[in-house]
């Protein structure tokens, strides 16, 4: 890394850069339109699926289990198959992207904000606070995320809300420990210091300096992780402690679909699972074209 | 390094007891035991009794500090479903699973490092791209679908394989196990594989990344100068240079094949300590959920410990700078 003294902006042409090399990757631009065009299905999802699945008096029985392609008695095409309770597959499975996503991103966010917060204290007063958090860090990092969050929901119950906090509460550590270390590198900066010798606040100091200009690896890296707080959630979904019943998540359909699988009646998992599976693969490429570039270009 | 490693030993002892509160008034939470172990038809009476034997009416900190004293003589209760010691219980399971997470370790490294090497030694090869985007589709796909997609393929279409079960189990030198019979072997394949793709993707990239590098050092290039046959070289100089993250790596992922090994036996109805847990938490098994989280951070704390202490006595520079802090 060139120590040259100070960009004191984050710079915009390393961020053109950035994006253009993802816009020169065939494979990265593949997923990337793939996860526009799920994104923009999953909000549409009231307009376009061709049921509510949440409404229970649209639902009738007699549909239940259609495979993939059969009429309803209503005349409707059930296109992906229908599940145990006459329910479209297909409108099951976008409203089901809009829960998904609605967890992995708000999780996602709630815990960033929770660990650059808690890393750049870190960082900017070190000594004990920095022991005592990092402490903190080291111990939540210590147990894998899965079973953390699996005993927190048993704990708690289940629910939209609870299953966003049980993921904030396993992934903030991991923003938290990146930011400090990303911190304390930008601190031995020359612009930092000469802020400091101009008694500008810490608290200034840190907001306006050393927050934008440190975190951008960290930004990168919070990118991949909604495909991991996605499946976290869908894991825990279909272990039975995740979303409630009423709005099923992707992970929650496979579930619904695991007692018929062994009678040959796929679709009711096949097809939630490859929408998740094309959700969090087109994520993962994106995000790591994103963090290859922005390595590249730093280094 | 003594006293690198006392401090370390007591800082683990310092999360033992974080994590056993931590634990312990999470888990005081999932609704009350009583509704389900007392009968509804039970007398009032019947009903004290229960609480009373269950210790259920003591203040929280006096049944934690029971729950610690208890734990260090190693008793982590009794369940309140079996009416057995939680601990025998787990123990009772822990073989089950053992076995299928050395399994899935050893096909993760089996298939892993000669796959990284073919893609880290040559990355422009088609087959090694081939190779290196399979390991992010090995990384993303979710564990419990690509568990129920294998049955869909192996056990419903193709009939192959057993879809539940651990099979038939037979005791070699007092250890009983599905490795030592071809059913137990078949019941084993699937769940095992399950297990092992993530972290044969991670494999693939370790030793990828590893290859390439080694494969740019001078050591590397003086040796092909010297004449030394390519084969020779790889096995010799590169291969052995790689194998110490590998090693490492592998250590550390043993805890979390462990934890994710509970999504896996849930699928595949393996009856290991993962299931017992899952199942635990729908029957409200206080005892047994927190005895189970209790081996596990114990677990981990020893592993934490010991690579930690392995990485001392490796490089002098950690040490240091415990002692410094």
């Amino acid at each position: 890394m060139s120590a040259t003294p100070a960009v004191p902006r984050a710079d915009t042409a390393l961020r053109r850069k950035v994006l253009e090399r993802l816009r020169n990757q065939p494979t990265a631009r593949g997923a990337l339109v793939i996860l526009a065009l799920i994104v923009a299905a999953a909000l549409l999802a009231p307009f376009i699926a061709p049921q509510n699945p949440y409404d229970l008096t649209a639902l009738n029985v007699m549909d239940n289990r259609l495979p993939p392609g059969e009429k309803g008695m209503a005349g409707l095409t059930f296109w992906l198959g229908s599940d145990a309770q006459g329910r479209d597959m297909l409108s099951a499975i976008l409203f089901g992207l809009r829960t998904s996503l609605l967890v992995g991103v708000a999780a996602t966010a709630a815990a960033l904000s929770v660990g650059v917060a808690v890393g750049l204290a870190a960082a900017q007063f070190g000594g004990r606070i920095d022991a005592l958090l990092m402490r903190v860090v080291d111990f939540i990092l210590g147990f894998p995320s899965i079973l953390v969050a699996l005993v927190l929901l048993a704990a708690i119950g289940r629910g939209v809300d609870k299953v966003i906090l049980a993921i904030v509460v396993v992934q903030w550590a991991n923003y938290a420990r990146l930011m400090r270390a990303s911190a304390l590198v930008e601190r031995r900066k020359e612009y930092i210091e000469a802020a400091v010798n101009q008694g500008l606040p810490t608290l200034y100091i840190m907001r306006a300096h050393l927050l934008p200009n440190s975190i951008g690896s960290v930004l990168v890296v919070a990118t991949v992780s909604i495909a991991g707080a996605i499946t976290l959630e869908a894991t825990l979904s279909f272990l039975g402690v995740g979303v409630p019943v009423t709005e099923p998540s992707l992970g929650l359909l496979i579930a619904n679909g695991f007692e018929f699988l062994l009678s040959g009646e796929y679709w009711i998992s096949l097809f939630p699972g490859l929408a998740l599976l094309g959700l969090i693969l087109s994520i993962n490429v994106v995000g790591e074209r994103l963090r290859r570039s922005f390595d590249a270009h730093r280094h | 390094m003594a006293t690198y490693a006392l401090q370390r030993l007591i800082q683990s002892l310092f999360v033992l007891l974080a994590a056993s509160i931590v634990v312990f008034l999470a888990v005081y939470g999932i609704g009350d035991p009583i509704e389900l172990l007392v009968p509804p038809q039970a007398s009032a009476m019947e009903r004290e009794e229960m609480v009373r034997r269950l210790g259920l009416d003591l203040p929280l900190w006096r049944q934690y500090l029971a729950f610690a004293w208890n734990a260090m003589h190693g008793d982590l209760g009794r369940s309140f479903v079996h009416g057995v010691p939680a601990i025998e219980l787990i123990l009772s399971r822990l073989p089950a699973t053992l076995e299928l997470v050395t399994l899935a370790m050893a096909i993760a490294l089996a298939i892993g490092i000669p796959l990284g090497l073919v893609a880290g030694l040559d990355r422009d090869t088609p087959l090694s791209r081939i190779i290196m985007g399979g390991t992010v589709l090995g990384y993303s796909l979710p564990n419990f679908w690509k568990g129920m997609m294998l049955i869909l393929v192996f056990a419903v279409l193709l009939g192959w394989l057993p879809s539940s079960g651990r099979g038939e189990t037979a005791v070699i030198l007092g250890v009983k196990s599905s490795l030592f019979t071809a059913d137990g072997l078949r019941h084993l394949i699937l769940p095992a594989l399950n297990l092992a793709i993530p972290n044969m993707a991670l494999m693939i990239r370790l030793v990828a990344a590893g290859a390439t590098e080694a494969k740019a050092q001078d050591y590397v290039k003086y040796a092909r100068a010297k004449g030394v046959r390519p084969g020779r070289i790889v096995r010799r100089h590169i291969l052995r240079n790689i194998l110490i993250p590998v090693v490492t790596v592998a250590g550390i992922e043993f805890g979390s094949l462990v934890a994710f090994s509970t999504i896996t036996e849930t699928v595949f109805a393996w009856p290991g300590m993962g299931k017992l847990l899952i199942d635990s938490i729908y029957q409200l098994d206080r005892p047994l959920v927190v005895a189970y989280i209790m081996l596990a951070t114990f677990l981990f704390v020893s592993v934490n410990l010991l690579v930690d202490l392995l990485y001392a006595g490796l490089d002098p520079r950690v040490r240091l700078m415990g002692e410094a802090a």
